[in-house]
């Protein structure tokens, strides 16, 4: 069993805690890098449905759509969980949760800290080794390939 | 950086081969060589620049020196993560704290 420590970040905005909570869940599409997309088509739209087992989803600008896991907390303004369910073949995989907690601490009226853990990540290579024969993916390493371009090119 | 390195060394397509050869299970040197258009001594040389970037390790069977993937090869994934989380949460605090235009 291998361990992988979870991602965590902390950063502070200048805003309400309910404005932040809301800009990060129901107006994703404004902000959501659009390099950060594994749909072919050009990323139109990020949807959170706002409730425990609502999709997160993206939407292209064809009208593909690529679920990337779904609601598992939902406790507005305070906090959310989400399941990422991105394998490292960087394909939604329903097998697949690791979770995305991200907290909003009202700090002050208008100033807000956000901290955020990706966690579970160890589960990504569990499933890498389950689906490894069951499931060869020939582009898988070209795709990663192709974020990490697209990452390092922001 | 792990994740640059890994980068780096799955670019070449020749490598990532190697490597995708290895994601059926541990190897040795000649099984990989068998079935690929390269010869030994090269598999050898891309399995060494595989092992350097971290995404594959070896151990001695008998005689032979076997290849496998590195599970911790997980770490470029994580260090991917942690610098893509960095960057998408810029991009929510920039639209956040946008002056109203209106």
């Amino acid at each position: 069993m291998i361990n992988i420590a979870p991602v965590r970040k902390k950063l502070t905005v200048n805003a309400s805690q309910s404005r932040a909570f809301a800009v990060f869940t129901a107006d994703m599409s404004r902000w959501w890098p659009a390099s950060h997309s594994i749909l072919k088509s050009p990323l139109k739209e990020c949807i959170i449905e706002p409730h425990v087992g609502g999709r997160w989803y993206s939407v292209g600008e064809d009208g593909s759509t690529c679920q990337t896991g779904y609601v598992m907390v939902w406790t507005p303004p305070q906090a959310l969980v989400l399941a990422w369910q991105i394998n490292p073949q960087w394909q939604y995989d329903p097998g697949l949760v690791t979770e995305v907690e991200v907290r909003f601490i009202a700090e002050g009226a208008e100033t807000t800290r956000i901290e955020l853990d990706h966690r579970c990540l160890e589960r990504m290579g569990e499933r890498a080794a389950e689906a490894r024969d069951a499931v060869d993916s020939p582009n898988g390493w070209d795709k990663i390939l192709e974020s990490f371009r697209l990452f390092a090119a922001t | 950086m792990a994740y640059q390195s890994a980068f780096l060394a799955l670019a070449d397509p020749t490598r990532r081969r190697v490597f995708e050869e290895l994601r059926r299970g541990p190897r040795p040197v000649g099984v990989i060589a068998a079935r690929m258009p390269v010869s030994r001594p090269a598999v050898s040389q891309h399995l060494a620049v595989l092992k350097k970037a971290g995404l594959v390790r070896d151990r001695a069977e008998g005689t032979r020196r076997v290849y496998y993937i590195d599970p911790k090869g997980l770490a470029s994934i994580r260090i991917w993560l942690d610098q893509f989380w960095d960057d998408t949460l810029l991009a929510f605090k920039r639209e956040l704290e946008k002056k109203d235009v209106t």
